[in-house]
This record gives structure tokens, C-alpha cells and sequence, in this order.
């Protein structure tokens, strides 16, 4: 069925509960993402250091970082991923539940960084899956990491 | 003042007479207040839940020198609004080779088990739903049901790392279910009853923590371990077993084994009240605070501890409580006797 324009818009009026209630949900998912601790090299230190005492992720309220892909929201790519690692994150990945979201951090995740020349390291995390937040650097800061996922927080809330 | 102490009581008082006055027969009325007694209990639990979430990711915070969430409202105090609203919007994994049945009553199970405990909590001179003359028999009996939800969940889920974080847990739970009766069993000697309301009655002068400081303490251990805390949360060690006994749930599934266990904490912690620091009884407040008050008093330890000590190994953990724990609340319990004895015999009590 082709919609007129004047249909889109009296369809609007009517699913007008629906849209706010969407607002309400994005507004929860927003302001709580619980990240998978996953992380391979040096840029998971710095998201240790984002969660310990100096910076704080808590504060955010995203600190509850889930062992278990089950229970978590966001995928933070920290790091390279080797072919070797490549089938398993791309299994914790669909093991996820929706909605999920990925921040590919520091420039490994970004496009293989250092090693993009080597045999064994992907080019990036998006060559596997689509991500939504890129952090660049080398390590990105843990004050980058917010910036990223600050940006998340505007993109879930359709604000970016 | 006296108003504000029957406040409750003569609220029920005054639907109990409406119910009547409309028509209802006296059993009818009595059923409906049940319900609305229920619901109360949901409310109360419901409303605790996100004030404990909310106050132990502080109480960490601060323990860690962090500030904990403070961006959502005055403290952060809607960041657990914001988990809840996520959890229920999300996506409803059961993966395919589970047990189905036991997968989705294990959580289910779970949470009406730690509601059933908060039946016989006095929470204030008179607001108990049924003051059972067996009331702490039942709590302990009801409460060590919960072994069994999380069997189903590990079970259930058929995942290695459930199994082996439900077998660690029933380990653990079946070791620390008897130095946590016995520990018990001092005071309910001294009291001569197992209603609640004769132990805050027998608590008039003394507080039990008095006369059985030993009992508190092992009490206090067996119960960190029966709520799978920190240091014990063995079952959901997740540096070994990724989430224990719950790996395979997401959102609202999980959500409630979650609640669950802070339904959990209150209500022991608010036994922990009553049969130790004389329950709701206190000078100037009312009673039905007193209650509350103490129970997150005796709370922030369990957070305390939670957040000070690393997890301890799983043979440490066992071998704990048989060569230590029960020993020395067998001893409590045979002190106790000959100090009752001892008592009358010199006929100061
Ligand atoms: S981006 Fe730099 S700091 Fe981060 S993992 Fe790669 S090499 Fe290490």
C-alpha cells in the first residue's frame, strides 16, 4: 500500500502514544548501556582506567560491565581482532540481544591501526559488523570514551 | 503521635469496615485484604528494589573513591528507572536446546519464593500479614526453597556454566542453611517461641545482639552466603563462570533473578532486625519505621562487605563453614543452654 502524505500524517496523529512511548524506551536504553567486558591489547586498559576511580564511567551509569553477551547492550571493539578472534566475536555479537549497539575504540578497531599491514589483523571492526560509534586514537583517552558513548547516547535518542 | 503510629492499621481498619459496610460476609472482606495486603507487599518490594539497586552502585562508588551514578535526577536516583525501562524492552533470547518449561518458571519461581518470604516480617506493632506461631521455621524453610530455582535455572539452560555455577550453588547453600538455623536456635531458646512477635516481645529489655553476639555473627556470615554476596557469590563468579547459573537469560528474565536476590537481602536483613535489635521496637518514631531504618542499617554492612573483600574459593568456601561456622554455632547453642540453666538455677531469670 502507497501511503498520500495526508495519510502519513492523520496515521501519525493516531500512533502519537506510540512514538512518546518509543521516546520513553530510548530514553531508558540510553542512559544504560552495559557493556560486554571484551577487549584484546592495550586499549582495554584505558577502559579499566575509565571505570576506576579517576574517571568514573559510573557516573553515566554505564558501568556494569556483563560477563555474559546475554546481559549486555554494547559491544566496545577495544583493540585489534586477529583472524583468529574473528569467529568469536562475531559469535559474542549474535549472541547479543537487540538492540545492541557497537563503539569500535581506538584506531586497531578503527582499521587495524599498526598492524593494518599485517597477515593475521582485520581491517576494523566494520568489516564484520555494522558499528555505531568510532573512537579514534592510541590509545584513546578515557575522557574519548565518554565522548564516544556520550555520542551513542545522542544517536539512541535520535538527537545526533 | 498515636495517630501516626495506627496509621496503618487503621487504614486497614477502615477498608475492612467499607468492605463490610458495602455488602461484603466477614470472610470475604478478610480475602479481599488479603489482596490489597499482597499488593502492598509488591509495592514495598518494588519501590525497595530500585532504591537498593540505586544505593549500593553509590555505596560501591564511594567505597572505590568514585561517585557512582549521579547524571539522571538529584543523585542519579532514576538511573535504575532507566535499567528497568531497558531490561523490558529487551530482546527475549531462549535459545534452542534448552528445557523450555524449567528455563522460563525458574525466574518466575524465584521471585515468589523471596515474596513469600516477606509474609511473616513484622513490620510494625501489629503489621504482619500472618503472625505464624512458626514464623522463623517457615522463613528458613521457605528461604532455602530458592536452592532449587536456581537448579532449575542451571539445569534449564543447559549451558556447562549454569550447571556448574547452580551445582556451586546448591553446595553452598545446603552448607550455610544449617549454621544459619543454628545460629538461630540460641535465640529462639532464650525466647521460648518461634513467632515472631513473642521474639520482639522478649526483646523488651535486651537486645538478643546482647546476649547472643556470637549468633549475630555467624548468622551474618551464613546469610551473606545464603544471598550468594560478595564475598560468596560463588554461583555468578564471573571471572570463572561468565554470569553463574543465569549466562543464558537477557532482559526482564534475568531482571528478575536480580530482583530477586534484593528481595532477598531485605527481607533477611529485616529477620536479621527483628530477631537481633528488637525488631520495630524504638523510642519516638513510629514503629513501622524503626523497622526499615535498622533493616538498611544492617543492609549497608552487607554492602560494606561485599565491596571490601575479594570472592573466596569455592573449596575455602565449603570447608569454612564445616570446620568453622557450624562448630562454633553448635557450641553457641550448647552455651546458651547451660547459661539458661544457669539463670534459673540462681534464680535471676
Ligand atoms: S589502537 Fe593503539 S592502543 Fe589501542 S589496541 Fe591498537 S595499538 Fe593498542
Amino acid at each position: 500500500m502507497v501511503l498520500e502524505k495526508d495519510d502519513t500524517e492523520i496515521l501519525a496523529k493516531n500512533n502519537i502514544i506510540v512514538t512518546t512511548l518509543e521516546k520513553m524506551f530510548n530514553w531508558g536504553r540510553a542512559h544504560s548501556f552495559w557493556p560486554l567486558s571484551y577487549g584484546c591489547n592495550c586499549c582495554p586498559m584505558e577502559m579499566m582506567a575509565a571505570g576506576a576511580a579517576r574517571f568514573d564511567i559510573a557516573r553515566y551509569g554505564y558501568e556494569v560491565f556483563r560477563a555474559s553477551p546475554r546481559q549486555a547492550d554494547l559491544l566496545v571493539v577495544a583493540g585489534p581482532i586477529t583472524l583468529k578472534m574473528r569467529p568469536v566475536v562475531e559469535r559474542v555479537y549474535e549472541q547479543m540481544p537487540e538492540p545492541k549497539w557497537v563503539l569500535a575504540m581506538g584506531n586497531c578497531a578503527i582499521s587495524g591501526g599498526p598492524f593494518k599491514d599485517g597477515y593475521s589483523v582485520l581491517p576494523g571492526a566494520d568489516t564484520l559488523f555494522k558499528v555505531d560509534v568510532y573512537v579514534p586514537g592510541c590509545p584513546p583517552r578515557p575522557e574519548g570514551l565518554f565522548h564516544g558513548l556520550l555520542e551513542l547516547k545522542k544517536q539512541v535518542q535520535g538527537k545526533a | 503521635m498515636e495517630n501516626v503510629e495506627l496509621l496503618f492499621l487503621n487504614i486497614a481498619k477502615f477498608i475492612f469496615n467499607w468492605l463490610q459496610s458495602i455488602g461484603l460476609s466477614p470472610l470475604w472482606a478478610d480475602f479481599v485484604m488479603l489482596v490489597i495486603k499482597f499488593a502492598c507487599i509488591a509495592g514495598i518490594v518494588t519501590v525497595n528494589i530500585l532504591i537498593l539497586i540505586w544505593l549500593e552502585r553509590k555505596v560501591s562508588g564511594f567505597i572505590q573513591q568514585r561517585l557512582g551514578p549521579n547524571r539522571l535526577g538529584p543523585f542519579g536516583i532514576f538511573q535504575t528507572v532507566a535499567d528497568a525501562i531497558k531490561l523490558l524492552t529487551k530482546e527475549d533470547i531462549i535459545p534452542s536446546r534448552t528445557d523450555k518449561f524449567i528455563f522460563r518458571t525458574a525466574p518466575i519461581f524465584f521471585i515468589i519464593i523471596s515474596l513469600m518470604l516477606y509474609i511473616v516480617i513484622p513490620f510494625g506493632d501489629g503489621m504482619q500479614i500472618v503472625d505464624l506461631n512458626i514464623g522463623v521455621f517457615y522463613f528458613l524453610s521457605v528461604g532455602s526453597l530458592a536452592t532449587i530455582a536456581i537448579l532449575m535455572a542451571g539445569w534449564g539452560s543447559n549451558n556447562k556454566w549454569s550447571l556448574l555455577g547452580a551445582m556451586r550453588s546448591v553446595a553452598q547453600m545446603i552448607t550455610y542453611e544449617i549454621p544459619l538455623a543454628f545460629s538461630l536456635l540460641g535465640i529462639i531458646m532464650i525466647a521460648g517461641s518461634l513467632r515472631m512477635s513473642d521474639i520482639i516481645a522478649a526483646q523488651s529489655n535486651v537486645w538478643f545482639i546482647l546476649l547472643q553476639p556470637i549468633a549475630f555473627i555467624t548468622y551474618f556470615i551464613a546469610a551473606t552466603a545464603e544471598l550468594n554476596r560478595g564475598p560468596f557469590d560463588m554461583p555468578e563468579a564471573e571471572q570463572e563462570l561468565t554470569a553463574g547459573a543465569y549466562t543464558e537469560y537477557t532482559g526482564m528474565r534475568w531482571a528478575l533473578f536480580f530482583l530477586a536476590e534484593y528481595t532477598n537481602l531485605f527481607a533477611v536483613s529485616a529477620i536479621a532486625a527483628t530477631m537481633f535489635f528488637g525488631g520495630w521496637q524504638g523510642p519516638f518514631l513510629p514503629s513501622w519505621l524503626w523497622l526499615p531504618i535498622k533493616a538498611y542499617l544492617i543492609m549497608m554492612i552487607f554492602f560494606w562487605i561485599k565491596w571490601t573483600f575479594p570472592r573466596i574459593r569455592m573449596d575455602h568456601l565449603m570447608s569454612f563453614s564445616w570446620k568453622v561456622l557450624i562448630p562454633i554455632s553448635l557450641a553457641n547453642i550448647i552455651l546458651t543452654g547451660c547459661g539458661i540453666h544457669l539463670f534459673r538455677w540462681m534464680g535471676w531469670w
